[in-house]
């Protein structure tokens, strides 16, 4: 009866969304302020249908009912609560309505806190909205019903994938996923511009929060799966460059892209057109994102197995949103304008550079990632672009973004002086230079190419610190008033300050992850040890282990430093029951400075272990870099001026 | 400086950065494109020698030896078989008689792997390997069908 009233539900639903994409649009159109008024009770009578049928699918699976073919397939009775809930996620159907639920829950916000925008622009872009959820609602309807039955139903479950069964797993897709349906806001709010012909800096100001709060979710849902790879696929990697990978970092990049030119739109009332194109571009490559990973084309460890019809589904819906995106874009943009002129060397100056190279960092992801399935698809052969590829595409393309980054926030807007602009950062160049190679001298060995990944970690903080002590102590100003004016600087500013440092934490991380990391695969037999990087690891063995739904060995690993005992490390090989596949669980012991990584590889003769052991100097910085990026987003969107009283604005 | 001349400035300046990425982009895109290649494609020759390529099919059942980190296995496609030396942790779901692919160099005639993967479950076929059995089999049905046909 559950997964009936969920099935049912999820029409219903679209029945809303059908309603919703067409009615208040006409009524927008026509000026008719009854139409207009129904995209609100729409918007929350959508959401209430979908939250339902989500619900059902919840206690379908906690209800151990495996006469449902998804929850048959993806769970088992020795399942703990927790994957359980979280294998609604776990496959192809469910991670499909947890992406309409996303969608939903955006749309319910947006009518929720739209209330101070004009009746006309509030209708139009709830109907956007409603017509994605037509989109994909269909989709699910017709290709991919998680509520599908199975007669007759089987008494056991086929189990969740055991890599899944992870708590990173439980909270990764629901961020990735709000970050990629975020972007449809963003959208929704640009389909509205074009259609309304208006286009200004109060647009950029209502557009601003929104596309922030979806980059957010996307950075850390990102930073959570690189995580997961880091410590669940037991390679001590923490970014492969695989296609589900590139697929949501394409996204963040636009994203990226975005809010740069979002804020010259605000202040500037310049790039109008250009952010309007990067707010289509954002949303079609997360639509471009689930279409890669959803579709069954690619081949790893999230492609679900492959239904053609499925693939042609979202191609096409994809064909429908980019192709009719773009040719209202082609239409309207001209009305829209570009907006304000800029001098040559001015703040819109380095935000157009930066926007240019994080669009170009994308389109480069984009040429790797599907030049092969292109190639694949018209019989040309099988190849595969690898990571070298990307790691000598990206980092050039990075290196003077970073460089503009430090540069960006200090110049003016309209027309910068440049030699007062050098002259305020010459600081924060020696300290760059300087502090890289100091950093590499204490870490033993001065590297080029880690020396200028350091260069610019460091110039972003020097630029930071230059850009806050300017604010805080201008000249000829009294330190007694330092923090009355820190107090004084506004939370965008702060945010965006917040946000900078952390992609130089994030720079930290990578380089020196990169160049002075130690990976040793060794055969260690019992009371072994092995030396790496001054760390002692001694093998004592191995236990067996019983899980709730696997059995496990377990290794005993002391860690030693200079006689000192550092940590006992339990990395383990476990058997899941059900799929009977091996699983690796890394053992790691974390630390600011490194990470003291040891997973089991094989038992080979003599009851002897092939053991991976890794030190990596810094490499949560990677991810704390991410969060303070995140965190950066969060101070930004509370600024005061986005928390205007409800109806101010009219 | 003039309107006029600024907005060329720009402009300029748009096209160089576009214009040196994309040079960047085809370069990198040039030298790092891995090949794919079934066993019988090498027995045959057909593999470049020296430069990194992708193998795949099926690891031969009883084929793999370990000699402390390193390993030695064998890949067939049902029609040849390629021998492969790898030094390291193979993945979990790395199993004799299962699918797999692996990237590296061929070096006489033995296939020096830098990398093996095996992302997949129990059911599942990495799309190469799944590509190289096909033409094999393709290429014993036309054998066959020659023997049977030719008087």
């Amino acid at each position: 009866m559950i997964p009936e009233i969920g099935h049912f539900s999820l029409w219903l639903a679209l029945g809303m969304a059908l309603v919703l994409g067409t009615v208040p649009l006409v009524g927008a159109q026509t000026g008719r302020a009854d139409f207009m008024a129904l995209a609100r009770p729409l918007s929350y009578l959508m959401f209430v249908f979908v939250a339902l049928a989500f619900a059902c699918l919840v206690a379908s699976f906690i209800g151990h009912d495996f006469s449902v073919r998804y929850v048959a397939t993806n769970s088992n009775t020795a399942l703990p609560l927790q994957y359980r809930i979280a294998g609604v996620w776990g496959g192809h159907e469910g991670s499909l309505l947890l992406w309409v639920q996303m969608l939903v829950l955006w749309t319910v916000a947006v009518a929720t806190f739209s209330r101070h925008l004009p009746t006309a622009v509030a209708a139009r872009i709830l109907a956007v909205m409603g017509l994605v959820a037509v989109g994909f609602l269909l989709f699910m309807l017709l290709t991919s019903n998680p509520f599908d039955r199975l007669f007759p139903a089987p008494a056991e479950g086929r189990d969740l994938n055991p890599l899944l069964q992870d708590p990173g797993m439980v909270i990764h897709p629901p961020m990735l996923y709000m970050g990629y349906v975020g972007f449809s806001v963003a959208f929704a709010f640009a389909i509205a511009a074009l259609i309304g012909g208006t286009l200004d800096s109060t647009w950029a100001r209502w557009t601003r929060p929104w596309t922030t709060v979806a980059w957010m979710f996307l950075t850390i849902g990102i930073a959570l799966g690189s995580a997961w790879a880091y410590y669940e696929l037991g390679w001590g990697g923490w970014w492969f460059w695989d296609p589900v990978e590139n697929a949501s970092l394409m996204p963040w990049l636009l994203g990226t892209a975005l809010i740069h030119s979002l804020a010259v739109t605000e202040k500037r009332n310049s790039f109008k057109s250009w952010t309007v194109l990067l707010a289509i571009l954002a949303f079609s490559f997360s639509l471009l994102g689930t279409f890669l990973v959803r579709s069954g084309v690619l081949s790893s460890v999230h492609a679900f197995a492959t239904d053609p019809l499925r693939g042609q589904f979202i191609l096409a819906f994809l064909a429908v949103v980019v192709g009719g995106s773009f040719a209202l874009y082609a239409w309207r943009a001209p009305e829209v304008g570009i907006g304000k002129r800029f001098g040559l060397w001015s703040k819109e100056s380095a935000l157009l550079g930066n926007n240019v190279l994080l669009v170009v960092a994308a389109l480069a992801v984009m040429l790797g990632t599907l030049y092969p399935l292109v190639l694949d698809a018209l019989g040309m052969g099988k190849i595969s672009v690898g990571p070298p590829y990307f790691d000598a595409v990206f980092m050039p393309l990075m290196a003077p973004a970073v460089f503009l980054m430090g540069i960006g926030p200090l110049a003016r807007w309209k027309n910068a002086e440049l030699p007062a602009l050098a002259m305020r950062l010459r600081w924060a160049a020696v300290v760059a230079i300087l502090g890289a190679v100091l950093t590499g001298a204490l870490a033993g060995e001065v590297r080029l190419v880690a020396t200028l990944g350091l260069v610019m970690a460091y110039w972003i903080v020097g630029s930071v610190v230059t850009d806050l002590w300017g604010r805080v102590h201008p000249h000829g100003l009294d330190w007694a008033q330092a923090p009355a004016r820190l107090r004084q600087i506004p939370r965008a500013l702060a945010g965006m300050m917040l946000a900078h440092l952390g992609i130089a934490v994030f720079c930290i991380g990578v380089v020196m992850v990169k160049a002075y990391e130690v990976e040793s695969d060794v055969k260690m037999s019992v009371g072994d040890s092995t030396t790496v990087r001054g760390y002692t690891f001694t093998f004592d063995g191995i236990k067996e282990l019983q899980g709730p739904n696997y059995v496990a060995a377990q290794g005993q690993m002391r860690v030693s430093r200079d006689g000192h005992s550092i940590a006992d490390l339990r990395p383990e090989k476990r058997i899941y029951r059900v799929q009977q596949n091996p699983m690796t669980e890394a053992a790691i012991d974390a630390g600011l400075t490194r990470d003291l990584y040891v997973s089991l590889g094989e038992q080979v003769q003599g009851g002897a272990w092939i053991v991976r052991v890794y030190v990596k100097p810094f490499i949560d910085w990677i991810w704390g870099g991410c969060l303070l990026m995140a965190l950066g987003g969060l101070l930004a969107v509370s600024d005061r001026r986005y928390r205007r009283a409800p109806g101010a604005e009219l | 400086m003039t309107p006029r001349r600024k907005r060329f400035a720009i402009a300029l300046g748009v096209l160089a950065v576009v214009g040196g990425a994309t040079a960047l982009v085809l370069n990198a895109f040039q030298s790092n494109l891995v090949f794919f290649f079934s066993p019988s494609q090498i027995v045959a020759k057909e593999a470049p020698v020296g430069r990194t390529f992708r193998l795949g099919g099926l690891v031969v059942a009883g084929s793999v030896q370990r000699e402390g980190v390193a390993v030695r296995f064998e890949v067939t496609d049902t029609a040849t078989t390629v021998p492969v030396q790898f030094s390291g942790i193979l993945p979990d779901l790395f199993k004799e008689g299962k699918g797999v692919v692996a990237q590296g160099k061929l070096e006489n005639g033995v296939f020096q792997a830098k990398e093996v993967l095996a992302k997949h479950d129990e059911n599942y076929m990495p799309p190469e390997a799944a590509e190289a059995l096909k033409n094999a089999a393709k290429s014993n049905a036309k054998t066959a069908t020659s023997v049977v046909t030719s008087p």
